[in-house]
């Protein structure tokens, strides 16, 4: 039993406050003011998580570093915190991602810079917030705040078909999540009169209620991830989305949903998981493959991206869906996760990077660029570590989470791990043409021979990404070792039915 | 306790202190000059807080029992304060919010005051009916009040019409009203609410009857709910009235409404409960369905808000309709409870969307148009703010108050077994959150067409202020609010 400690709620809370005070700070007039004390409070907000991992112990599968208050007696619901190895990496990560997001939006963003920066620090609590939630209520008071800054976010400061995009990112997402609160109202009256997940985890429900209950969770986490075929919201909402809205996109919020399923779907419904499971692996398939070849013949950067988000999240699908005699492969569920973290380097590099391009010219259009190598030649050696990574290259991150599923894959059954691995080919061969037509050949277009290199902030926000994505790919022992315990308490927890 | 231990007509105090002062301010109002008028309006103000205080005494005075009066025709319960209390917020919201807007058009005049609290009256003995008569006379007095407000400038065409149009339906349905409650007193032989469902519990009663009665009476409450088939009146008069008036319209009569379904089904008629929730559930769904589409295509906030408050009526009806469960009341307290919560933080989120629309409001400029609030957040970010978190919290979307509304409600939907009644609600919130998200758009998206400075007295703009933080508030911490819902309803209704 560790002493009560409050780093949980401080990770939640010190970002939306600094957002609060930036917030506060007003017009445009004070954004000398505004950006500092955004960059102080996503520095601090980083800072409060460290001691997560530092105390955190890897050898157990019980929830830690717990904070338990009621918060509305009348229908039980409670301020319940907690993280387990799964979740810990995911606050580290999204508190991480938040500094280089107010990094990468320092200059760039001249309007409104104060709300800018507040909707960025506030959505980084929320999202903590959700991985630490342990009542399901408060996950789903935080799953679905986030929906509003990032609603502003894309609707304010971003491209010319902004409304448009905002519009359907937000209605796409609330449509699975009233079905989700309607779930979890049912659940509420199943278990008692309770709203704890790990009361949900040991409730007994017949197949049906199971079955139904998986659809209704599928609508929320499967909009959020986003699966094939409701990922159309994503591509319109990337492009649109200004750089650091598509980075906290790519990186942490589509993580969201692949963390609901190994936290709802699969324990809850240990039985409906098995039976739905070729559904699941068959609908993670088509993102891998022809979300792969979709990304293929993208003009635009950003919608190449994130296609090709939508592709190495259904890796993600795909490795928490695969049965080996009624029971998860530990090693596919864990290059699931694997894969979540090194996407959310990878993708937020990627995106940083065509910002970093779209500052200067303000183009995404692929065609618009080449011979880049010939003036911004430092960017071009980081771009292309990205590159790789997101292509699966080993020794870089992307790569480690792709082998464990594809493994995991053949142990469940051969042809599900000869499609998966298709995708080595396919994002070599999407990330790596767009490479060459943006970096190498002859500059075609005069803008291009203007351009000047990356300077020191673009340089450091690359940069930490760069050693992520290099240290992940080497040596992922850090990441995995945390993690280890409570996927195989998983594991063991959906082998046992619920009938 | 009973009423020998209580002074005569202790519950009612605060009904016959602001009969007084209605009349006290209808008298002075004539004494004092034109720009002596905020005497009028400060003693307006000094009645709400004076009753304010009395329906506290009265309350502590009873100590959480029920006490009658008037020969047992009157009612004093823990309900009937809150609900009271809420209209009191309600009404001097209204009159801090509208005082400029009527300024700005010659309108702010001593009928005005005296005719708002009139209707403030009919309210309360509204709420603290416990006969069919009182029910009736409550209902005509706040309805009375409310024709003359809706034509309050009388030189405005669409005004006038609708209170012709409100006249006209209003008078039609209090005739259904009536006609329903002489079939249930033909059954029953009693008016008295009590009396008619112990009879109905007990006795052989003409069942044909009394059913027949039962639909005439739902048609009444449905009608002064606003529920479809009975809304036609809601868009027009919201559209038709002035501002000023129309801010009064949605907030503080749709929870005398609530208290008038409380008393007439829950109080009066809850052994028939098993009929009365199936035609619940029907005005229920067609509520939710059509105040949300026809939401949707509306160009004029006021209209917008209309359908609108269809809609979230249709969610009060699913926690009426949610009380009583294969015959047992076992969750019947979280069920009202939830209905009552719900029509509450209704009144205060209308109460701010409207206060907003007055803000905006200039002389010669009515700023009900969803154009006029194009770049909102650039001529005014603090206002934007508020506005947006009043419209998100129409939407249902956490962390604001009206998401717990919402859950709570659906929470007693889905505890009386009907999950297919909580999914066709959320589908149809889904829709709604499409024409609340438009207003966000045009705010924050948009640039501002219209770019005249707002200006509004310090008064206001605190009162605004506080308005929009309470939504945000309440959502943090709903708590409070939820446990003093349920703790009146379980009181009231010796529930638990």
């Amino acid at each position: 039993m560790q002493a009560q400690t409050y780093w949980l709620s401080l990770a939640i809370w010190v970002p939306v406050l600094a957002g609060l005070a930036v917030m506060a700070t007003g017009g445009d007039r004070n954004a000398h003011v505004a950006r500092p004390l955004a960059l102080l409070g996503a520095v601090l907000g980083f800072a409060v998580t460290i001691p997560l991992y530092t105390g955190f112990d890897a050898g157990t599968s019980a929830m830690q570093f717990t904070e338990f208050s009621p918060w509305i007696e009348s229908v039980n619901i409670n301020y319940h915190l907690g993280v387990d190895g799964i979740s810990l990496i995911f606050i580290l990560l999204n508190s991480f991602v938040t500094v280089l997001v107010v990094l990468a939006g320092w200059e760039v963003i001249q309007t409104r810079v104060s709300q800018y920066l507040a909707a960025f620090l506030i959505m980084s609590g929320l999202m903590n917030g959700v991985f630490a939630a342990l009542d399901a209520m408060l996950f789903y008071v935080f799953f679905e705040a986030n929906l509003i800054p990032m609603y502003l976010v894309i609707g304010v400061w971003g491209g010319p078909n902004r409304v448009y995009a905002a519009l359907k990112f937000f209605l796409y997402t609330l449509l699975g999540s009233l079905l989700f609160l309607v779930s979890l109202i049912y659940l509420y009256n199943k278990a008692g009169g309770s709203f704890a997940i790990v009361d949900f985890w040991r409730l007994p429900l017949t197949m049906t209620a199971q079955v139904l209950l998986f659809f209704a969770f599928f609508a929320a986490f499967s909009v959020k991830v986003p699966m094939w075929p409701v990922h159309t919201w994503l591509p319109d909402a990337h492009v649109e989305a200004p750089t650091g809205g598509s980075v906290v996109l790519a990186a942490i919020m589509l993580k969201l949903g692949a963390y609901a399923f190994i936290r709802f779907s699969l324990p809850i419904l240990p039985d409906a998981s098995v039976a739905l499971s070729g559904f699941m692996i068959t609908l993670s398939l088509v993102a891998v493959v022809y979300i792969g070849l979709v990304a293929l013949v993208q003009a635009d950067m950003k919608k190449l991206i994130a296609y090709s988000s939508v592709a190495h999240m259904g890796f993600v699908t795909l490795g928490f869906f695969m049965f080996n005699g009624g029971r998860l492969i530990p090693i596919a569920v864990e290059g699931g996760l694997v894969q979540m973290i090194s996407h959310g380097f990878v993708s937020a590099a990627m995106f940083l990077c065509v910002g970093v391009m779209y500052d200067r010219m303000h183009s995404r259009m692929i065609a618009d660029y080449g011979g880049l190598a010939n003036t911004m030649p430092k960017f071009a050696a980081l771009m292309m570590l990205f590159a790789m990574a997101n292509s699966g290259l080993p020794g870089l991150s992307g790569f480690v989470g792709e082998f464990m599923v594809i493994m995991g894959a053949v142990s469940h059954a051969f042809w599900v791990g000869f499609v998966a691995a298709t995708t080595l080919v396919i994002g070599a061969a999407y990330t790596l043409w767009m490479y060459k037509r943006v970096i190498f050949g002859d500059i075609g277009n005069p803008h291009v021979a203007e351009l000047t290199d990356i300077n020191a902030r673009e340089l450091v926000v690359l940069g930490l990404l760069a050693v992520a994505v290099l240290g992940m790919g080497v040596y992922p022992k850090p990441f995995t070792d945390v993690m280890h315990t409570s996927v195989d308490a998983l594991v063991k927890h959906v082998a046992t039915s619920k009938l | 306790m009973t009423e020998t231990t209580l002074p005569f007509m202790f519950p009612a105090y605060a009904e016959i202190f602001l009969l007084a002062m209605a009349l006290l301010v209808l008298l002075v109002d004539l004494f004092v000059p034109e720009r002596m008028r905020w005497v009028s309006y400060a003693l307006t103000l000094a009645s709400l807080a004076g009753c304010a205080l009395i329906t506290l005494a009265v309350s502590a005075g009873v100590g959480g029992a029920t006490a009658f009066t008037f020969g047992d025709m009157f009612v004093g319960d823990a309900m009937g304060s809150a609900l009271k209390l809420a209209c009191y917020v309600a009404v001097a919201a209204c009159l801090v919010y509208s005082r400029r807007y009527l300024e700005a058009r010659g309108l702010f005049r001593g009928e005005y005051l005296a005719l708002m609290l009139f209707a403030l009256l009919g309210m309360m003995v509204l709420i603290s009916a416990n006969h069919f008569l009182l029910v009736y006379l409550g209902l005509e007095l706040l309805s009375l009040s409310m024709y003359s407000l809706i034509a309050l400038n009388r030189d405005s065409a669409a005004s006038t019409e609708a209170a012709m149009k409100y006249f006209v339906l209003g008078a039609m349905a209090s005739g259904l009203l009536l006609y329903g409650m002489s079939m249930v007193y033909g059954a029953t032989g009693t008016l008295e609410l009590p009396r008619i469902a112990a009879r109905i519990g007990t006795g052989p009663v003409p069942e044909l009857v009394l059913v027949l009665g039962l639909v005439f009476i739902v048609s009444g409450v449905a009608f002064k709910l606003g529920a479809v088939p009975f809304h036609m009146w809601i868009p027009d008069v919201y559209h038709g009235a002035p501002n000023a008036i129309t801010i009064l319209v949605a907030s503080a009569p749709k929870v005398t409404a609530f208290a008038m379904a409380m008393r007439l089904l829950v109080d009066g008629l809850l052994p028939l409960a098993v009929d009365w929730q199936q035609m619940l559930i029907v005005l229920a769904v067609l509520s939710l369905g059509l105040g949300n589409l026809a939401a949707v295509a509306q160009s004029n906030i006021k209209r917008m808000l209309a359908y609108s408050t269809i809609a979230h009526m249709g969610f009060v009806m699913l926690g009426l309709l949610s009380g009583v469960i294969g015959g047992n009341l076992l969750s019947a307290d979280a069920a009202y409870g939830a209905a009552m919560f719900y029509v509450v933080t209704y009144a205060l989120m209308a109460l701010g969307a409207f206060g907003i629309v007055l803000l905006l409001s200039r002389a010669g400029f009515e700023a009900d148009a969803l154009a006029d609030f194009k770049g909102l957040n650039r001529r005014a970010p603090w206002y934007a703010f508020l506005m947006l978190i009043v419209m998100f919290s129409l939407a249902g979307i956490p962390p604001t108050v009206g998401f717990y509304a919402k859950l709570a409600v659906l929470q007693s939907v889905i505890a009386a077994g009907r999950v297919w009644l909580a999914v066709v609600a959320v589908l149809f919130s889904l829709i709604g959150a499409f024409y609340y998200l438009r207003v966000v758009k045009l705010m924050y998206f948009d640039e501002a067409e219209d770019t005249a400075p707002i200006e509004a007295r310090a008064d206001m703009r605190v009162l605004l202020s506080a308005n929009g933080l309470a939504i945000l508030l309440l959502g943090i911490v709903p708590q409070p609010l939820m446990g003093l819902c349920l703790a009146a309803i379980r009181q009231s209704y010796g529930l638990r």
